[in-house]
């Protein structure tokens, strides 16, 4: 979509609705509770006003509009904590337009955007850009991370106050994990002086080395490198020592393996700050779709085993993962139409990642309260934000979607920029129908 | 006292640190240093206490208020003053400083003033010669004569140090003088804080008895004595802060800040002063400022610490 047509069309999520907006009808769903209920949702000057049973068309205020949700689900929008938005630098990608776009008609309506972009988001003044880029041409909400370390260079600590002041919602090097456990110390002593969330993608690059896939009889069958789950492991453990060192909140961005469960766990157990994500992509898929050397399907961490699937969705219907992640990564088609080995990692996913998650809830894997909470409040209390939740006062940020309607993804009806989508002519139950935010429709299906 | 004659008032025959003295020491040398303010204010400045003796000021580290401060202290009390600046790039420091001390000790000098970029340095080189040694400073463990005119500087403004809230701001992980001070205060019944980022507060700071705080205006509140230190960014390789800018915002003393302090705070730092780095112009130079007096004081307690130590020369 060109840009200034958009910006005529677009809704601001700053904005607010003055018209009292009701959703009635409805299956609400309570990620706090893990709790469903039949009711609606009062939102007044972009805030929930009311929800329950009681709200029904009889008890709304005249001037109300009121949207018969017909018994589909209404939760909080989603948040997802770890996509990569092309701007700025990498604009042929992906823009703050086109991602927001993608995210409103995925049902998220908060993205936290990566820092390793380019330049990176290790200046007050990109965070200040992002924030009025967002503003001028983003439909839902966007929130910057910021670089743990100066050009994400892994060496000097980033003006981690400074980039907070600006906005920064919590601090990332991205995909570059930091590789020297003296500088992760003191990243992470000075983080906590500001209370800051260190969001780190735990791998040790040099044991994942060359690597493309994940290490095993799959990709010794395909004759790719593999890269073992302990280059996850090693390095959040390393992490997570450091965290009992220095008293920081962190936060693992992408674990992807059982091994990283049980470091979690333990780390959970012994009281410590520490929570994890995982990707909607680890959650559905596993190595055996890359099937025929498909390079949508090659990504960063690389998709595992089906032991380390299934581990991972046990660990989400525990509790233990926090929280779930689109790992929105939009590749253009020059740089995925290449040898599997040479293809960029990463792959689309704002759109799609709750679609894709309830592929759990109708397999029975997963309830789909524990899914809606790991895609909103959780994210929301690790961050520190209002939204994400059925809350009075909370902000109006509300989805409706058909947990049931059938149909197939087609990449040329997907609104990124980038159509790199793993799931291309996949079948899916369960399609986003409204987005709201602030109160404002940003998104309604036809 | 049965003689106080044969009872020397201060019992060290070298001072290597504000460790292992009294109040009762402190605060002698304290005393002897107020007398001593008026030594330098005259226009006769000249007495006769180390006449004769030898003083060898050996720096092994660079240093311009602390040795013109000694060179001085011991011209003012008649003794002869030989200056040495030692580079330590080219050479192997634990045989040099032995082989060093051993030349020296030769010469029979009757006082040297070490300062050394290690810790523990000028420790060996008094076990290795005869005469007094005044440590001017061992890398980041003590700088106790720093410490002395700090406290002398602080007791002539407030009248007293006991009960006085001191706040040490800024990279206390590299400071002498905060260790020096931390001990001396704390020793005189001062209520010490340290405050700073954690990447510069030394692991276990708070079991020295000291409050500990990496908000800088939490620290600030209430206190009597605002102690800024410098940042020393020559030690810094591998990044403890973000940048000067950062520091300055967070941590830099401007007046906004200084206003958590008591409305009659005073402001010290130990020189050489970084503006806009961890110390705004308007403050340094402002009228809560000490600074410039803490260097006359530097004088003075020197020469206090001289003729403490002049007791114990043989045939003194």
């Amino acid at each position: 979509m060109d840009e200034s047509e958009f910006r005529v069309k677009r809704s601001s999520p700053a904005s607010i609705a003055h018209q009292p907006l009701a959703l009635v009808n409805a299956r609400l769903i309570d990620p706090a509770l893990l709790r469903e209920t039949m009711g609606g949702v009062l939102v007044v000057d972009g805030v929930i006003r009311d929800f329950g049973t009681a709200i029904m068309p009889a008890n709304l205020p005249a001037h109300a509009r009121i949207i018969d949700c017909g018994g589909d689900c209404v939760a909080p929008g989603l948040i997802d904590m770890w996509a990569f938005i092309g701007e700025p630098g990498a604009e042929h990608r992906e823009t703050i337009a086109t991602a927001t776009l993608a995210a409103a008609a995925g049902g998220v309506t908060t993205i936290v955007a990566r820092p390793d972009t380019n330049p990176p988001v290790d200046e007050a003044a990109v965070v200040d850009f992002l924030l009025r880029r967002a503003r001028d041409t983003g439909r839902v909400r966007l929130l910057p991370l910021a670089a743990l370390t100066a050009g994400l260079n892994g060496a000097e600590i980033a003006e981690i106050g400074l980039l907070q002041l600006a906005g920064a919602v919590a601090f990332s090097d991205g995909v570059r994990a930091i590789r020297n456990a003296r500088v992760m110390r003191r990243v992470m002593q000075y983080a906590r002086d500001f209370n800051a969330l260190v969001v780190h993608y735990a791998e040790d690059r040099d044991l994942a080395g060359e690597g493309v896939m994940n290490e095993g009889e799959f990709a010794s069958r395909l004759g790719l490198s593999g890269i073992a789950r302990e280059a996850e492991a090693i390095m959040l453990d390393r992490d997570i020592r450091l965290v009992n060192l220095t008293g920081a909140r962190y936060h693992a961005a992408l674990v992807t393996t059982a091994l990283s469960l049980d470091i979690i766990a333990k780390a959970k157990a012994d009281g410590l700050a520490v929570t994890c994500a995982t990707s909607i992509n680890h959650l559905t898929l596993n190595e055996n779709d890359i099937g025929d050397y498909r390079t949508f399907l090659k990504l960063a961490p690389p998709l595992r085993h089906e032991d380390e699937r299934r581990a991972l969705v046990a660990a989400l219907a525990s509790g233990l993962i926090d929280a779930v992640v689109s790992d929105h990564n939009p590749q253009d088609v020059e740089t995925k139409r290449l040898p599997f080995t040479e293809a960029e990692d990463g792959a689309i996913g704002l759109e799609t990642m709750l679609s894709a998650g309830l592929r759990l809830v109708h397999s029975g894997e997963i309830p789909l309260a524990r899914l809606i909470a790991a895609m909103t409040i959780r994210p929301a209390e690790i961050l520190g934000l209002p939204q994400g939740r059925l809350e009075v006062g909370a902000p109006g940020d509300l989805i409706r979607f058909d947990p049931d309607e059938p149909f197939v993804v087609d990449p040329a009806k997907l609104h990124s920029r980038c159509k790199n989508t793993p799931f291309d002519e996949a079948r899916m139950e369960g399609k986003v129908k409204l987005t709201m935010v602030a109160g404002e429709i940003v998104y309604e299906a036809e | 006292m049965v003689n106080p004659a044969k009872e020397p008032a201060f019992p060290h025959r070298h001072l290597l640190g504000i460790e292992g003295l009294s109040a009762q020491d402190i605060g002698f040398l304290l005393d002897l240093a107020e007398a001593a303010i008026e030594v330098s204010r005259q226009v006769e400045k000249k007495r006769s206490t180390l006449r004769g003796r030898t003083l060898i000021n050996l720096f092994f580290e660079a240093s311009t208020r602390t040795q013109s401060s000694f060179e001085l202290a011991g011209k003012r009390l008649g003794a002869d003053v030989m200056n040495m600046s030692v580079a330590t790039s080219s050479v192997k420091k634990g045989e040099t400083l032995i082989d060093t001390a051993m030349t020296l000790n030769a010469m029979r000098p009757d006082i040297i003033v070490v300062r050394h970029a290690q810790a523990g340095a000028v420790h060996l080189l008094a076990k290795k010669v005869d005469c007094a040694v005044v440590n001017a400073g061992d890398g980041a463990h003590e700088h106790p004569t720093q410490a002395l005119l700090d406290a002398l500087t602080i007791r002539r403004n407030k009248g007293r140090i006991e009960g006085l809230t001191v706040v040490i701001c800024g990279d206390i992980l590299h400071s002498r003088v905060a260790r020096s001070n931390i001990l001396l205060l704390s020793a005189l019944g001062a209520r010490v804080r340290v405050a700073g980022p954690s990447t510069l507060l030394p692991p276990g700071i708070e079991r020295m008895g000291v409050e500990v705080f990496r908000d800088m205006r939490a620290g600030l509140n209430g206190a009597d004595i605002v102690m800024m230190l410098r940042l020393q960014r020559e030690r810094m390789q591998g990044g403890y802060i973000p940048s000067a800018k950062e520091y300055f915002r967070f941590f830099g003393l401007d007046e906004a800040k200084l206003c958590y302090a008591k409305p009659d705070a005073l402001v010290l730092h130990p020189g050489p002063i970084n503006r806009g780095v961890e110390i705004d112009s308007a403050v340094a130079d402002g009228p809560r400022s000490l600074i410039r007096e803490q260097v006359e004081m530097g004088v003075a307690v020197r020469i206090a610490v001289l003729e403490a130590l002049a007791q114990h020369l043989p045939n003194g």
